[in-house]
């Protein structure tokens, strides 16, 4: 919402453009993939589809980006994705970078944390960046992009899955007609059109925290670190959540009472007094513009399979999970991602369809754990009874005296999911004492003037340390390492060692001395095609 | 602990139950017991403590 005399889309510092319907062809040829909803979750799938050669349409019923800044946070692992689809620049100039959060309690700080980083990490923990420029990145990749064909103003209206295909029913301005595709990604949001297409329903439970998320303008001096503000003046008994975004835009997240209803607590005099509040508490008397804000509530629902036939779900489709982790977008860009690789790989004969039976696994797995942690948070953020919030107090208050009940204040942030349960990830090798256990995400290395990261291609990827004495399959790109250098000190790595990373970073599996048959076998377990790569 | 220390504690703990007033009577016990059990540095018979004094007490509401 916005303050009154402006649009929804009327913002003080972002132009919102508009998309034309598209001319379409008289015959629509089969689509290797057809992408419901192009927001950031979209794009990422059909700009990873892109990289790896396949063609895809992307479908969107809006005529412009989703209003509002939304998602604000993206993590290391996101700009790792995206450095991977070439296009990390843009947000690395736009965006602010950060390490550190502090927590106050009654206007005391009782903790303050630095999530890990250090000289070997191409990326910060955490990058604060509107979810609009976010789109806009995006969106300049995919439209450039030879191999997307978007199509914007196009809602999608049906579904009619047939072995081997699916056919969707579009419906824009100059009418309606049918789209085959082979494989469906359904990321058309929280509230999936798609979903519904299926006969399938979000699962799980909705928590009672609400909180008005609010944008200000002001010039305000203080660093990129994350606030949460614990019983404050403004707010007793309450929790508020501040961060900085560019353009002198700070995000204001604020927890309403029990007895507040979302329809008084969103009218624009009651966002003002509660914005007034905060601001008074941190100090800020300079005045301020309100550009915008909306309510969400700390749900925990997925779907029980990411799959339904030919139809892959990604993003908030599939799961919608509580912002305190900020795993929103950046679990449904892993999403995206995920999926964008191995549907690519199926489609390009490089791999069986039994690799997408791990789709679900890793990315649901994903979400689940996203789940045992936000509870954690959100049962601090907003204890649902009284035991839990004589707790919380409890907590707190012994933090003003011991630093290490601070720590139970410590929301639990995003780290990538391991994905030490699929199948396709092969068992870990027990002689490992370091390094990135099978399905965890690779740990960056600084390498010369770079980054490990940097010299990992697009496709598998075996880091070798030292010569491994067999020919290694044509399909897989071969990073030579020596082994007494600092990627295989932090790897664990001896002479013979190896390790193989999948296209999403994450590692597929590892041994501490490789042969031809383990190497085969662990293809085997990703499905990938012996004619490719023998 | 001989009678005479415990009942100092007891003593300590009433006062300072009064003085705290009782609106945050229970978040003042919550924090002692956290703190006690970060100085004790042994979970399994904190564990065993809350369960013990859980006994001996009915719901009344």
């Amino acid at each position: 919402m916005r303050p009154r005399g402006r649009g929804e889309l009327d913002s003080l510092y972002f132009d919102y453009p508009h998309f034309d319907p598209p001319r379409r062809p008289e015959v629509e040829p089969q689509a290797p993939v057809a992408v419901v909803g192009a927001g950031p979750v979209g794009m990422v799938a059909a700009l990873t589809l892109a990289l790896h050669g396949v063609r895809s349409v992307l479908l969107d019923a809006k005529d412009t980006f989703n209003d509002g800044s939304r998602a604000i946070c993206m993590s290391r692992s996101s700009y790792h994705f995206l450095d991977q689809l070439g296009i990390a620049a843009p947000f690395l100039e736009k965006s602010l970078g950060w390490t550190k959060a502090r927590s106050f309690y009654r206007g005391r700080q009782i903790l303050e944390f630095d999530m890990p980083d250090s000289a070997d990490e191409k990326f910060r923990p955490m990058y604060n960046l509107q979810q609009q420029y976010i789109e806009a990145f995006l969106w300049k990749a995919v439209a450039s992009a030879p191999l997307i064909e978007t199509r914007w103003q196009s809602k999608v209206t049906g579904l009619d899955q047939r072995p081997g295909d699916a056919v969707l029913t579009v419906e824009d301005p100059s009418g309606s007609y049918a789209l085959p595709a082979c494989w469906v990604i359904a990321a058309d949001g929280a509230r999936s059109a798609v979903r519904g297409m299926c006969g399938l329903r979000l699962k799980g439970e909705n928590h009672e925290g609400r909180y008005v998320i609010a944008d200000v303008k002001m010039a305000h001096d203080y660093p990129t670190i994350r606030r949460a503000l614990f019983d404050p003046v403004c707010r007793p008994g309450g929790t508020v959540l501040i961060h900085r975004q560019p353009d002198d835009i700070w995000r204001i997240d604020y927890q309403l009472r029990e007895d507040e209803t979302t329809e008084e607590a969103t009218r624009e005099e009651n966002v003002r007094a509660s914005v007034e509040g905060v601001l008074a508490e941190i100090g800020h008397g300079d005045g301020y513009d309100l550009e915008w804000w909306s309510v969400y509530s700390a749900n925990t629902l997925l779907l029980d399979d990411y799959r339904h036939e030919r139809v892959f779900f990604a993003g908030d489709s599939a799961h919608i999970v509580p912002i305190f982790g900020v795993r929103g977008l950046n679990n449904g860009i892993a999403d995206g991602h995920n999926i964008g690789w191995k549907l690519a790989a199926v489609l390009n004969g490089k791999a069986g369809e039994s690799l997408l039976d791990s789709y679900t696994p890793e990315r649901r797995g994903a979400t689940l754990d996203v789940f045992a942690n936000a509870s954690k948070s959100t049962r601090f953020m907003t204890p649902p009874s009284h035991g839990w919030r004589v707790m919380r107090d409890a907590a707190l208050s012994l933090a003003l005296s011991r630093e290490s009940a601070g720590q139970l204040a410590n929301p639990r942030q995003m780290t990538p999911h391991t994905y030490a349960d699929s199948p396709a990830t092969t068992p870990d090798d027990p002689g490992f004492d370091a390094g990135p256990i099978p399905g965890a995400m690779i740990r960056d290395v600084a390498l010369g003037d770079g980054f490990l990261s940097d010299q990992l291609g697009k496709r598998l990827t075996l880091l070798a340390f030292d010569q491994p004495d067999f020919d290694v399959p044509p399909g897989l790109s071969v990073l030579r390492l020596p082994a007494n250098g600092p990627v295989a000190r932090a790897y664990g790595a001896v002479q013979e060692s190896a390790y193989l990373v999948r296209p999403d970073l994450h590692v597929a599996a590892r041994w501490r001395s490789v042969t031809e048959e383990k190497l085969l076998q662990a293809l085997g377990r990703m499905a990938i095609c012996e004619e490719e790569t023998a | 602990m001989i009678q005479a220390e415990l009942e100092r504690v007891y003593e300590a703990m009433a006062e300072a139950i009064d003085a705290i007033g009782p609106k945050q009577g229970d978040v003042f016990l919550a924090k002692l017991a956290l703190a006690l059990a970060e100085d004790l540095g042994h979970t399994e018979r904190v564990l065993e403590v809350i369960a013990e004094c859980r006994g001996g007490l009915v719901r009344r509401d």
